[in-house]
């Protein structure tokens, strides 16, 4: 098993941040796993990308993923407004390759991009994870953990309580990882909203599992 | 465990006896790890990213006791002067930075070769401006080439957190006291996060000892203190021209004085895999884990290649490199540098070489993905020297 995910998204969003949490489940389930980030001066809206190598194999192969298996959109404006440091939003994709978009509607591509993305049999699921997060999870911090579970809802990439053991290590482990002093900001904001750690961490679980069913349910259809 | 618990134990018991526990960590964090058992003395930080994040961790480490001081610099020409007094006072230093701030900080480096001073530092290489990158690229590493420094260049986080743990032993010999620059690519590995193994939390190395310096540390308890030892070296006569260039052949001596030690910890200067194919492929750094996996998928389609890890680029393992590839009849040389520093090096010590298909190479902070190493073995140079 290998598989390659690109993560594309705006800065802030925490496409880093998820990188870590599905690499750090993917060794939880004893698998191997290498994660990168890629993005310019860090400020919040620029371009973002992750990437997530992960294989029963040693991986070698550094920087960023030119070929992925699978993409995650984090932000509509990464396609519709080139927000991004791969252009097209598909470019290298293999075939048969799965998109998923944290999108409320359905994107309209271009005639172009609609033709090669069925030449390459790509499956493309919109989720609308922002809402998901807001809705359940009470902020919009939490749409990478949406875009997490509506992963694992397609691909059986990790395991589920792998992937709740590597969320609760990142909120509430004694040695966490933090992507940037930006996002150790970012979390300290996110901790007054609740009480406890516990509780971000539930909100969080209930966050994963919507976005799980809701992608799960598409990929039946 | 807390710092001052810490057993000290010899650089052997902690590179080869010392239990190790597998973690899933970046090479940032590689590095507070290597810096949290080294008994440093100072370590003095200035941010640039990709190294910020490095130097960051190891005022983490100095809150928490592990190290004895620490402050931030004013630039980095300052960082690596302050890095001086405090080696010329007798305590062991770390300090890292990155392309513009190596440059900015470049006197120094001859000049801690030439004051004999036992530095240990890292270099999270990244390229150099103009037009302004903040990504991966190892050119820096051809401008310091000739520093008289010795420098190590490490694959992934692991030989990075080895190879900082075994410099210290190296460069306080009192035959070789020289500076080490331990290279690692910036991103690629610093913000890589991947399996590594690291020694239990309960040692540390042994403290540096300063009686053993060839030259006299500054001793401000003994006067006279003096900053300059040589000031025969400011007279214009014979013998301050002689005295500075036995000074300077006496620096480079130091070097080769150091390969038993470097053998000692490391093992070897390269490593080969596939020896026999008539295909080898030498590299460095992050560029030998893309050759892996180009290795890996040439076999797939039948071809065999070879590797040649070059692991330590001064003193440049000349003898070794000459060796190995005896019989090569193709030779590529994959690197994240423009000018092919390590392409000139090979050519320099090889008969034959034009056997050296030059690169791929790739530069800016571009990914290099193994299909390009691939494209090179099959359709030959995509580059001139």
């Amino acid at each position: 098993m290998q598989i390659y995910i690109r993560i594309s998204g705006l800065g802030g969003q925490g496409a880093v941040t998820a990188a870590h949490i599905l690499g750090g489940a993917a060794v939880m389930d004893r698998k191997n796993a290498l994660v990168n980030p890629f993005f310019g001066a860090e400020k919040r809206l620029a371009p973002a990308e992750s990437y997530v190598r992960v294989s029963d194999e040693q991986i070698f192969d550094t920087g960023e993923i030119l070929y992925p298996d699978v993409i995650l959109i984090f932000h509509p404006d990464v396609i519709l407004q080139g927000k991004s440091y791969t252009m097209p939003f598909f470019s290298g994709i293999k075939r048969n390759g799965i998109i998923i978009v944290n999108s409320k509607k359905t994107i309209e591509f271009t005639e172009d991009e609609e033709r090669r993305l069925n030449e390459l049999n790509i499956c493309i699921y919109f989720i609308p994870a922002t809402e998901i997060a807001k809705q359940i999870g009470g902020t919009e911090l939490s749409t990478n953990i949406a875009m997490l579970g509506a992963l694992m809802g397609v691909t059986n990439i990790v395991s589920m309580d792998a992937m709740q053991e590597s969320i609760r290590e990142r909120f509430g482990g004694k040695v966490k990882f933090v992507a940037s002093g930006t996002t150790a900001s970012l979390d300290d904001a996110i901790k007054k909203q609740y009480d406890k750690v516990e509780k971000l961490i539930a909100a969080n679980m209930n966050v994963l599992t919507e976005a799980y069913n809701r992608s799960a349910a598409l990929a039946k259809k | 465990m807390p710092a001052n618990e810490l057993k000290e134990v010899s650089t052997e018991y902690m590179l080869f006896e010392a239990k190790r526990e597998e973690q899933f960590i970046t090479g940032s964090e590689a590095v507070r790890e290597a810096v949290r058992r080294a008994n440093i003395d100072v370590a003095i930080a200035y941010p640039i990213t990709p190294q910020s994040e490095s130097m960051h961790l190891v005022g983490d480490l100095y809150a928490e006791g592990y190290v004895k001081e620490y402050f931030r610099g004013e630039n980095e020409f300052a960082v690596m002067s302050e890095i001086t007094g405090a080696a010329m006072a007798g305590v062991r230093t770390f300090t890292a930075t990155c392309g513009p701030g190596t440059l900015r900080a470049f006197e120094n480096f001859p000049m801690w070769s030439g004051a004999r001073l036992p530095i240990v530092m890292g270099f999270m290489t990244r390229a150099i401006n103009a037009p302004l990158s903040i990504q991966p690229d190892t050119i820096e590493m051809s401008f310091l080439l000739d520093t008289g420094m010795m420098m190590m260049h490490a694959e992934a986080a692991q030989d990075l957190y080895d190879m900082l743990l075994m410099s210290f032993d190296i460069v306080e010999q009192t035959s070789v006291h020289i500076p080490m620059g331990v290279f690692v690519d910036g991103f690629f590995v610093t913000h890589t996060r991947q399996k590594i193994n690291i020694v239990t939390e309960d040692v540390k190395l042994r403290p540096y000892n300063p009686g053993l310096s060839p030259v006299p540390h500054i001793d401000m308890e003994t006067p006279p203190f003096r900053l300059m030892r040589d000031p025969f070296v400011m007279k214009s006569n014979y013998i301050s021209y002689a005295a500075h260039a036995s000074w300077q052949q006496e620096v480079m001596a130091s070097a080769q004085r150091a390969k038993k030690y470097i053998k000692k910890y490391m093992g070897s200067f390269i490593e080969q895999e596939n020896p026999d194919a008539s295909i080898q492929i030498v590299a460095s750094g992050t560029a030998v884990s893309q050759a892996r996996e180009a290795i890996r998928m040439l076999k797939a389609e039948g071809i065999d290649a070879g590797l040649v890890k070059v692991k330590v680029i001064r003193p440049f393992p000349a003898d070794e490199i000459k060796a190995v590839l005896s019989g090569a009849e193709k030779i590529i040389i994959p690197e994240f540098n423009r000018v092919g520093w390590l392409c000139r090096e090979v050519a320099s010590v090889i008969p034959n070489n034009d056997r050296i298909l030059p690169g791929p190479r790739v530069y800016g902070g571009m990914t290099m993905p193994p299909e390009v190493i691939i494209q090179v073995v099959k359709e030959g140079a995509l580059v001139g020297v």
